[in-house]
């Protein structure tokens, strides 16, 4: 006989691993994330998994991570958006516009002023918007589908950010602007500390809170240990994300040259981390805000609604056209941002800035458990979902995998996840 | 008894809607007081879905008139009908599949806390109340509603309808799913809400449990209204012939 039959039948609290309640879906793709490290780790000789590689794949997904986000609400709205590079394109275009020929030039600021990095900025975030309501408009209100709209959308804005910029690279880019790139704006070591420990003390904060809330109103809660458990994994994560990459140092030479212009001399022996990227930062906070939206809001309330049932949403008094155009605006938003970190990583203005990121964006959310047919997904996922793209990418790259292999095996891989995907939800028994 | 000599809750004057070419309801008269029960009764297609959606705002009628106490109410959308304390349990029941019960409850008006963010854990323990008076048997309050049998699904439309103090609830075949036990808890339930002076529109297939539990039955045929009789003046083969051959055999007399 074994344990698990001499079990009681019905055990008033969950024994062993299921009284943390944790998402298996959440523990299956990190699962799969680290599978995938350790595998690339050994077929390179012991370089994927190292702190400068790590640092590496962080900045890369970033631009990706914050679309992907936006594109989770999307598609739980049964829509898609095929424009996501396109828009990042024009956005980029704006801005780079903003800060070499409108605010020095038009204004008569002149190239180093403080306010053409947050002038930039607002331009391109009042871009992306005001793209994305508009699409949202004629999805929402003309009832084009929303396939047709971004598809137009994919080539209007590619050659709208054309114009923009008589086809031209636009760069360098503003100094202050370039910090949101990754290795040209990090916390340094001291502040990532800081940064982490306020992450984690707000992490064990809300998980004691939930607590309270359910004790509140008579709720049953885990047992303490297991809440206990799951506070020290998330803090040890977010802890050992920090020191990860505080360990990649910067090189040698780029110090002594900061001591040089400062006139000190670097002392023997002295070594700094770069720590948190701004736009990994950026890529965090993205994620906390539309967690929130998407789990203790009315919108994001209603975005989950009328993607289970749409006429059960507008019965419900649920404005489901506005919230099209919410939806797209978001989006929007997040596709400026996205393009903040990605032209800031190249230091300048390409044309090419964003091509096939809407496939990207699209199989990361579809990766991380986002369901086509709406009503289902998650942002954690789709974060998730694009570190797995980007960590496949870049393995590929690092062993020397030929760049038309690389393409069928992450195809493959977006078709295979949908597939575990199924699988998953019908051992779990969900109808649907 | 009903009291007749006041304003009734609700007149829909010679309400008409078209969908293309088809006159889903051809100026249509109903009213409904205080502590009433009518029931609707039609076969399939005669237009009772379209008639009470006019009402509770998912359609906007193309003409006529809709009164409530007395005075005109103009009703375009499912908001302004919950404005007027109107709630529908509809035929579909009108779910959001991935939700739960609490969420679907409460879809559309949701408990917020001081920072406006929903309060899960408030609407899940008044789902628990209502659930508690309604279905004792209902157990699955945290899963998708996607999991419940149809009984059950229809117990959450109903709470729904329920707990938000409605004075005029609109029923849309609620019984079609449900088991006898269940049929009875309806039953009863339409009984008190009745007593506490709410107006009901009932539509149902049933003649039997109409005349049980309605104080006037309303006939329709191809969209138009055949008449509007007191249960007690009629039987059931009245009511019957009144639905097949589309005549009122009192009117006739
Ligand atoms: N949205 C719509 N678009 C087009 N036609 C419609 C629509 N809704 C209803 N109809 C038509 O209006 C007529 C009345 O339909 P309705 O749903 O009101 O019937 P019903 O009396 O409720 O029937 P049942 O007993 O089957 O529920 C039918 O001919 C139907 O096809
Ligand atoms: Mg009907």
């Amino acid at each position: 006989m074994t344990d698990a039959t001499s079990a009681p039948k019905a055990a008033p609290q969950r024994k062993g691993l299921a009284a943390l309640e944790v998402d298996t879906r959440l523990l299956g793709m990190i699962g799969a994330f680290v599978l995938i490290c350790l595998a690339f780790h050994f077929a390179s000789d012991g370089r994927f998994i190292t702190p400068r590689n790590l640092f590496n794949l962080t900045i890369q997904t970033a631009s990706v991570a914050i679309m992907a986000t936006g594109m989770v609400f999307v598609i739980v709205m049964r829509h898609i958006d095929l424009s996501v590079g396109s828009v990042l394109a024009t956005c980029s275009a704006v801005m780079a516009m903003m800060q070499t020929a409108v605010v020095p030039e038009w204004f008569g600021l002149g190239l180093d002023h403080p306010a053409i990095a947050p002038l930039a900025i607002l331009a391109g975030l009042v871009t992306g918007a005001l793209i994305g309501a508009f699409h949202g408009w004629l999805i929402g209100y003309l009832a084009i589908p929303a396939f047709i709209v971004t598809l137009g959308g994919l080539l209007i804005w590619r050659n709208v950010a054309w114009y923009l910029t008589s086809g031209q690279t636009i760069g360098p880019l503003n100094e202050t602007f370039q910090l949101f790139g990754g290795i040209n704006g990090t916390l340094g070591e001291t502040w990532s500390w800081i940064v982490g420990a306020l992450a984690a003390a707000a992490a064990v904060w809300s998980l004691i809170s939930a607590r309270r809330n359910k004790i509140s109103h008579e709720m049953p809660v885990k047992p303490l240990w297991a809440e206990a458990a799951l506070a020290l994994v998330v803090v040890a994560g977010i802890l050992g994300f920090v020191a990860l990459l505080n360990a990649y140092t910067v090189p040698w030479r780029v110090l002594e040259r900061e001591f040089a212009a400062r006139g000190a001399v670097m002392p023997e022996g002295y070594s700094e981390g770069y720590g948190l990227p701004i736009s990994v930062v950026l890529v965090i906070a993205v994620a906390i805000v539309m967690t929130v939206i998407a789990r203790r809001t009315r919108f994001g309330r209603y975005i989950f609604a009328t993607g289970g049932n749409p006429d059960a949403a507008e019965l419900s008094g649920i404005d489901t056209r506005m919230l099209t155009v919410k939806v797209f605006a978001l989006l929007g938003v997040l596709c400026a941002l996205a393009a903040v970190v990605a032209s800031a990583r190249l230091t300048n203005h390409s044309n090419d800035i964003g091509i096939l990121d809407e496939l990207r964006v699209i199989a990361a959310a579809v990766i991380g458990g986002t369901a086509l047919k709406g009503g289902i997904g998650t942002i954690y996922g789709a974060i998730i979902g694009a570190l797995i793209m980007q960590s496949l990418q870049s393995g590929m790259a690092m062993v020397g995998v030929d760049a038309p292999l690389q393409n069928i095996v992450v195809g493959s891989v977006l078709v295979f996840a949908v597939f575990v995907d199924i699988l998953y939800r019908k051992r779990t028994g969900a109808r649907d | 008894m009903v009291d007749y000599s006041g304003t009734p809750l609700v007149e829909l004057r010679d309400i008409s809607i078209a969908f293309g070419g088809v006159q889903a309801v051809d100026r249509v008269s109903l009213d409904l007081y205080p502590g009433e029960v009518v029931g609707l009764l039609g076969h399939n297609g005669a237009g009772k879905s379209t008639l009470i959606k006019c009402l509770s705002g998912a359609y906007t009628r193309d003409s006529g008139e809709i009164l409530i106490d007395g005075q005109p109410a103009d009703i375009r959308s499912p908001a302004d009908a919950r404005h007027h304390n109107i709630e529908t349990i509809y035929q579909t029941l009108a779910l959001a599949d991935n939700l739960d019960a609490p969420a679907n409850l409460f879809l559309g008006r949701e408990l917020t806390t001081k920072l406006g963010l929903v309060d899960d854990a408030r609407m899940e323990s008044e789902t628990r109340k209502i659930m508690a008076r309604l279905n004792p048997n209902f157990r699955k309050i945290n899963e998708p509603v996607s999991a419940l049998s149809g009984g059950q699904r229809q117990s959450v439309a109903i709470a729904r309808a329920v707990y938000f103090n409605a004075r005029i609830l609109i029923m849309d075949e609620p019984t079609a799913a449900l088991g006898v036990h269940e049929t009875k808890m309806v039953a009863d339930l339409i009984e008190e809400l009745k007593s506490q002076g709410l107006g009901i529109f009932l539509i149902s297939h049933d003649t039997r449990e109409m005349m049980d539990l309605c104080d006037r039955v309303s006939v329709m045929k191809n969209g138009q209204l055949i008449g509007t009789e007191r249960v007690e003046d009629v039987t059931e083969d009245d009511i019957l012939s009144m639905i097949i051959l589309g005549k009122n055999p009192r009117a006739a007399a």
